[in-house]
């Protein structure tokens, strides 16, 4: 079955700068999908191609079935959020919305209808009369989600939709989006730099990195699972060592790992013995003891530690010099002297096998 | 105690009475009755009256305004559509020579424009018979090559300010490039383009150089007809008018104050409102 939107073998050279290598990927219809990296890790490039405004210099795209090579913007069923909401400044809030909508074959009170709508799904309501410039930041990215939404896309594509609100209000955004999707059943394509933004909205994310997909998965995939160490570090904190396979026994590896000074048992990696390897460890994964745990154990010095509020973040010196990060909930109620380690503690970290990443070096 | 900066102070006044003396006894001396210019007869209107009396003063006001009005307006047209193409496309064959072309008259002496005008017109006629007679018509071609570079200027500042994706947003929504011109570029760069109307206008109003080369016979427009009456030694009715002309830019000044004042008590009303409206 062909998929919704096909992006097939797509690159985008601008002069000698590949701003997009060989993109593929399918995204199914009414799916929250983001593509999340760094600046110029080639996203917007590729929802730019999307929206119409650049043309793969290789690779075709296929919305619904159809080839969207050579269709300009202005043909296209797919409407976009821009970053700076890009709202036309001469306009009230109402003629924004509905100025996509004059190149429908409406009747005008269809039109109104449909604009009176769209001031409702966004709760701008009481606004429609003003301009963009007499309203807040939420309310102007409110605005030119409502016009995106008002010709009713097939795709909707959201440049950094939440990068120009503050903390609180994003996270309140992020909500509402994801509920006004489910609502329209629009199908979302997210472009992100915000790894926490990518995880909380997306179905999927497509983690990309120098033009090329890096890859493509669920955020729990994405987080527990990253098939290398650009997209594990990228997302989330992660401390990563050399290691060395020594053996493989069924689903477990041993690993040789200098900077513990010891071995290790992780599950399931496919790795060779005597091959080379990374063992990425998450801070949260790591528990930090006063005794020696049986298993998976290292010593080290508490060097650092920041106090959160819900929990603490540690940063252990092992005896090789190496710096690790653990995270611990703080579930107790106590002051400073009642916590599990304090500064120049030595303590042990300890790790499930299960929760060990381990990736090729 | 604090030491009063007698010397800045003293500055200050020599720079404005520097300034301001000579339109003050220009002023003052458009009441004068006596017909000599330097020598005070006590208060008198009749050089005002003698200027309203004047057909040729009137004449000469007429024709400059109709040629700023004629030459400014196309000049502005003209020097829009340069403006856009310079700042939106920014790949065209013989780019880099059309935006030398276009700025040139900023930098060419006016003399210069003018004698070449001049010669331009004279070969014109030996060659297509046009222009019989240089007057309107010629002036206001003139006017038209030099004043678009302002506009050309000013409108390209504010294209190269004004975010680019406002005008994707509207290609997105449906508009092909020429309804997205008409209903969103436009409309935003529209005091831009307001503002090189009325330089254009002012520069075409108050041009001597070029004029006197592009004018014939009959054709006198007021900054001519001033400096060929100067010419002749300053006679009072001069004072008057440019007292006149002095008031005219007085109020305009004042107006245009009270309309800025206007419009930053309305932004920060806006901005208030925008405040509020966040909850």
């Amino acid at each position: 079955m062909a998929e919704f939107l096909q992006i097939e073998g797509v690159s985008k050279s601008f002069g000698p700068f590949q701003a997009v290598r060989d993109v593929t990927l399918s995204v199914a219809q009414g799916e929250i999908f983001s593509l999340l990296g760094g600046s110029g890790c080639g996203k917007t490039t590729l929802l730019r191609m999307l929206a119409g405004f650049e043309e793969p210099t290789s690779g075709r795209i296929f919305l619904d079935g159809r080839d969207m090579a050579g269709v300009p913007p202005w043909s296209r069923p797919v409407h976009m959020m821009f970053q700076s909401y890009a709202l036309f400044p001469h306009m009230t809030v109402e003629a924004n919305i509905g100025y996509g909508l004059k190149h429908e074959t409406l009747s005008k009170t269809q039109r109104a209808e449909r604009v009176r709508e769209m001031l409702d799904l966004v709760q701008l309501t009481p606004f429609a009369a003003r301009k963009p410039h007499q309203i807040s930041g939420g309310q102007r990215q409110r605005v030119a989600l409502a016009r995106a939404l008002a010709r009713q896309p097939k795709l909707l594509l959201l440049d950094e939709p939440l990068a120009a609100l503050d903390k609180k209000l994003r996270e309140h955004t992020q909500f509402e989006l994801m509920s006004i999707q489910a609502r329209t059943g629009v199908t979302f394509i997210v472009v992100t730099h915000d790894q926490e933004e990518a995880m909380t909205l997306s179905d999927r994310i497509a983690v990309m990195d120098r033009g090329q997909v890096q890859q493509i998965g669920s955020p729990t995939e994405i987080y527990e699972y990253p098939v290398n160490r650009f997209v594990a570090s990228f997302i989330g904190s992660i401390t990563s060592f050399e290691a060395e396979v020594m053996a493989r026994d069924g689903g477990a590896l041993r690993l040789k790992v200098p900077a513990f000074g010891g071995e290790v048992t992780t599950k399931d990696a496919n790795f060779a013995p005597g091959s080379k390897v990374t063992l990425a460890l998450r801070p949260e994964k790591l528990v930090i003891t006063k005794e020696r745990p049986s298993g998976n154990a290292v010593q080290g010095v508490v060097k650092d530690l920041a106090y959160f509020g819900k929990d603490s973040l540690y940063r252990i010196t092992l005896a090789s010099g190496a710096l690790v990060q653990a995270h611990a909930v703080n579930q107790h109620r106590g002051t400073e002297t009642q916590r599990v380690a304090d500064w120049d503690d030595q303590v042990w970290l300890s790790f499930d096998p299960a929760a060990a990443i381990v990736l090729g070096a | 105690m604090r030491r009063r900066p007698t010397f800045l102070l003293s500055v200050l006044a020599f720079g404005f009475a520097f300034f301001y003396v000579p339109i003050l006894s220009m002023v003052v001396y458009s009441f004068n009755a006596s017909r000599l210019a330097t020598v005070w007869g006590g208060f008198s209107t009749k050089w005002y009256g003698a200027l309203f009396a004047n057909k040729q003063v009137g004449e000469a006001l007429l024709l400059s305004l109709k040629i700023a009005v004629v030459s400014s307006t196309i000049a502005t047209i003209l020097g829009t559509l340069a403006g856009i193409a310079l700042v939106r496309f920014t790949k065209f064959r013989g780019r880099t020579l059309f935006s030398g072309l276009v700025t040139a008259p900023l930098i060419m002496p006016e003399v210069i424009t003018g004698v070449s005008a001049l010669i331009f017109f004279l070969l014109l006629a030996s060659w297509i018979g046009w222009p019989v007679q240089r007057g309107f018509t010629t002036i206001t071609l003139a006017h038209i090559t030099f004043s678009m570079v302002f506009v050309t200027t000013i409108v390209q500042a504010r294209l190269l300010q004004s975010d680019r994706a406002i005008e994707e947003a509207a290609m997105d929504l449906g508009s092909r490039p020429w309804q997205v011109l008409w209903d969103i570029t436009l409309p935003v760069i529209s005091p831009a383009i307001l503002s090189g109307w009325l330089l254009a206008f002012t520069i075409s109003l108050d041009d001597v150089v070029i004029t006197s080369f592009t004018t014939g016979p009959g054709s006198t427009t007021l900054p001519l007809l001033i400096w060929s009456k100067v010419k002749l030694g300053v006679t009072p009715d001069i004072n008057a008018l440019a007292t006149l002309m002095v008031l005219c830019v007085g109020i305009g000044v004042i107006i245009a104050g009270v309309v800025m004042n206007r419009a930053e008590a309305r932004r920060l009303a806006d901005e208030r409102l925008a405040y509020r409206s966040q909850a």
